[in-house]
C-alpha cells in the first residue's frame, strides 16, 4: 500500500531523514513513534506532497508521489499535528468546501458530509464558526476532513496532542471505527497510545528508523532481558547482599520500600538463566520471606528508552 | 486544460471570495472604497462644473494602491502562519491553481467594489450629456491596474508570515511600480531611462486606456505584468521556502 524507499530530506545541511525504508500493508495501523523532532511528521509531510524528498521515493499503491501527486493525493486523508482549519468558516461550510475540492458529485455531498457528521460525532456543533470549537471537537473535525472522501489511506500526525484524558479515549476509538477498512500511520508520542491502538510500531529517531515490529515481538528483539520482581521481608542490607552474591546475577536493584525491614528488588539474571528457584532457596536459608514474586519483561517504554537514547 | 482542473479551481475560487466577506474586511473596503471616492469626486465636481470623470479616475490608482495590499495581504501570510497551507496544498490541487483561485478572488471582490461605484456614471449620465468611450475605458483600465496591484501584493504575501509586512512591502511595491511611469519621475531620470520607465509603470498604461484609447499593447502589458508576478507566486510556494 505505501511503500518508502530510502527516503532522505535535507534542510541546508541539516539532515531531518536519513535514508528511511518502510512498507506498509493494506489495512494496517502504523504506529509511528520517536521523540519530538526525530522527523515523523517530515516522514508525513513528504507521504502527503507537502515536501519532496531530497531522495527517494515514496509509492501509495504503486503510484509515485513526485510524479503522479493529484492521484496520490487523491488516495489519502491527512490530519497535521496543529490541526489547522479555516477558524472563520461555520462547520458545514468547511465540510462543503473539503467535498467539492475532493471532487465528491454534487447530488451526493450532502448525503456524505450527514454520514461523516455523525460518524464523527459533529451534529451539536454543525452550524458553529470554527473559531469557536473546542480542542477535542476541533479534532474532529479535522478528522472528518480527512475521511471525507473515504480514502484508503489515513495519515494522522499526533491526533491526540492536547486533548483530555476523556477526549483521548473518544479519539482513539474514533480513530479505530475509522480504520478499521483503511491504512492508518500515526505518530505519537505517547507510548499507551501505541499497544492500544497499533498492529506495528515504528521507532524512529534523529531520521533513522530505529526498531520496528509488533509492541511485544519489539520488546522482545530489543530486549530479551527479563527482570525479577521479588519482595522480601528481611534487614535491607543483608538481603541486597546475599541477592548479589547469587550465581547468575548481574545487577540488582533496590525499588520500593514498604514497610521497616520489607523491600522491593529488581534483579536482572544473566541471560537465559532461571534464578527463581535459587532464590527462593537463598531466601528460605536465611529465615525471610518472600512476599511477591513477579517476571517482568521490557515495556515498551524501557524499549523506547533504549533505542532513543 | 481539463473541465476538471477549472472546476478545481472555480471550487478554491469560491471558497476565497467567500473568505472574504466572512470578515469585516470587506465592508471596510468598500466603505473606504465608496467613501473616499465620491467625496474626493465630488468635492470638486461642483466646482469645475463638467460632466466627466475624469477626475475620478485620476483619483481611483491612488485609492487602489492602499486598498489592494489591504486585500491580498493576509491571502498567504495568514495561511502560513496558522498553518492551514499544510491541508491546502496537501489536497489533490496544483500550486497553480490555488494562485490562481487566490487572485481571482481578489480580482473579483474588487469587481464587486467596482460595480458598486456604479452609481457614480449613472447620476452623472443622469446630469448631462456623459461620454461613454472613456468611461468603460477608464472601468476596464481600473480592472487591469487593480489586477496587476493584486498580483503583485499577493506575490508579497507569499514571501513573509506577517500580514503587516505583506501589506507595507505590498504598498511599496505597487507604489513604486505606479510611480515610475509618471511625468513626476520621468522628468527627473536621465534621459535614455524614460521610455522604459515609461513602459514600466503600471500608470502610464493606465491613463492611456482611461482616455478611452484601448489599445492591445497597454493590454497585453497589463497580462504580462500579472502572469508574471502570479508565475513567481507559484514557484515561491512550490519551493516551500518557508518553515
Amino acid at each position: 500500500m505505501i511503500e518508502i524507499k530510502n527516503l532522505t530530506k535535507k534542510f541546508g545541511n541539516t539532515t531531518i531523514l536519513d535514508d528511511i525504508s518502510l512498507e506498509v500493508k493494506k489495512g494496517e495501523i502504523l504506529g509511528f513513534l520517536g521523540p519530538n523532532g526525530a522527523g515523523k511528521s517530515t516522514t508525513m509531510k513528504i507521504i502527503t506532497s507537502f515536501w519532496t524528498p531530497t531522495s527517494g521515493s515514496v509509492l501509495i499503491d504503486g503510484v509515485n508521489i513526485t510524479q503522479d501527486t493529484l492521484v496520490s493525493r487523491a488516495k489519502i486523508g491527512y490530519l497535521p499535528e496543529t490541526v489547522p482549519l479555516y477558524e472563520d468558516m461555520r462547520v458545514y461550510e468547511y465540510l462543503k468546501f473539503i467535498a467539492e475540492v475532493r471532487g465528491i458529485a454534487k447530488d451526493k455531498i450532502r448525503e456524505r458530509i450527514k454520514e461523516v457528521v455523525s460518524d464523527c460525532g459533529l451534529s451539536k456543533v454543525i452550524r458553529k464558526p470554527i473559531e469557536e470549537l473546542s480542542k477535542g471537537y476541533r479534532q474532529r473535525v479535522g478528522l472528518a476532513q480527512a475521511i471525507m472522501h473515504k480514502p484508503d489511506i489515513l495519515i494522522l500526525d499526533e491526533p491526540t496532542t492536547g486533548l483530555d484524558p476523556n477526549q483521548i479515549t473518544e479519539i482513539r476509538d474514533l480513530i479505530k471505527k475509522i480504520g478499521k477498512e483503511k491504512t492508518v500511520i500515526f505518530s505519537t508520542h505517547i507510548l499507551g497510545e501505541v499497544s492500544a491502538t497499533c498492529d506495528r510500531v515504528v521507532i524512529i529517531n534523529n531520521g533513522k528508523i530505529v526498531g520496528e515490529g509488533n509492541p511485544n515481538e519489539l520488546a522482545q528483539k530489543i530486549g530479551s532481558k527479563e527482570l525479577i520482581y521479588v519482595k522480601i521481608k528481611g534487614p535491607k542490607a543483608e538481603v541486597e547482599t546475599a541477592l548479589r552474591d547469587l550465581e547468575n546475577v548481574e545487577k540488582v536493584e533496590s525499588k520500593d520500600r514498604e514497610s521497616e525491614n520489607i523491600f522491593g528488588y529488581e534483579i536482572e539474571p544473566k541471560a537465559g538463566v532461571d534464578l527463581r528457584e535459587a532464590l527462593s532457596q537463598t531466601v528460605m536459608n536465611k529465615n525471610w520471606s518472600i512476599l511477591e514474586f513477579s517476571k517482568k519483561s521490557m515495556s515498551l517504554e524501557d524499549v523506547f528508552r533504549e533505542l532513543t537514547k | 486544460m481539463s473541465k476538471e482542473y477549472l472546476r478545481t479551481i472555480y471550487v478554491l475560487f469560491k471558497k476565497e471570495l467567500m473568505s472574504y466577506f466572512n470578515s469585516p474586511i470587506a465592508y471596510i473596503f468598500i466603505g473606504v472604497f465608496l467613501v473616499v471616492g465620491n467625496w474626493m469626486f465630488f468635492k470638486s465636481f461642483f466646482l469645475i462644473g463638467q460632466i466627466s470623470m475624469r477626475g475620478y479616475f485620476d483619483l481611483l490608482p491612488w485609492i487602489f494602491l492602499f486598498l489592494s495590499p489591504a486585500l491580498t495581504m493576509r491571502l498567504w501570510a495568514e495561511e502560513k502562519k496558522s498553518g492551514t497551507i499544510e491541508f491546502l496544498l496537501t489536497l489533490p490541487v496544483t500550486d497553480w491553481q490555488v494562485v490562481w483561485a487566490k487572485f481571482l478572488g481578489a480580482l473579483s471582490f474588487m469587481f464587486i467594489a467596482l460595480l458598486l461605484s456604479i452609481s457614480l456614471p449613472i447620476s452623472l449620465a443622469l446630469l448631462g450629456n456623459l461620454e461613454l468611450g472613456p468611461v468603460i475605458g477608464s472601468y476596464l483600465g481600473s480592472l487591469l491596474l487593480g489586477g496587476s496591484y493584486l498580483a503583485l501584493g499577493l506575490f508579497i504575501s507569499s514571501l513573509t508570515k506577517n500580514q503587516i509586512i505583506a501589506f507595507v512591502l505590498g504598498l511599496v511595491a505597487c507604489f513604486v511600480f505606479f510611480i515610475i511611469g509618471t511625468e513626476f519621475v520621468l522628468i527627473g531620470v536621465p534621459k535614455f531611462i524614460v521610455p522604459f520607465f515609461k513602459f514600466l509603470g503600471l500608470g502610464s498604461h493606465f491613463y492611456n486606456i482611461a482616455k478611452g484609447v484601448i489599445d492591445s499593447k497597454d493590454i497585453i502589458y497589463y497580462g504580462s505584468f500579472i502572469f508574471l508576478f502570479l508565475w513567481l507566486n507559484a514557484r515561491v510556494i512550490e519551493s516551500r521556502g518557508w518553515k
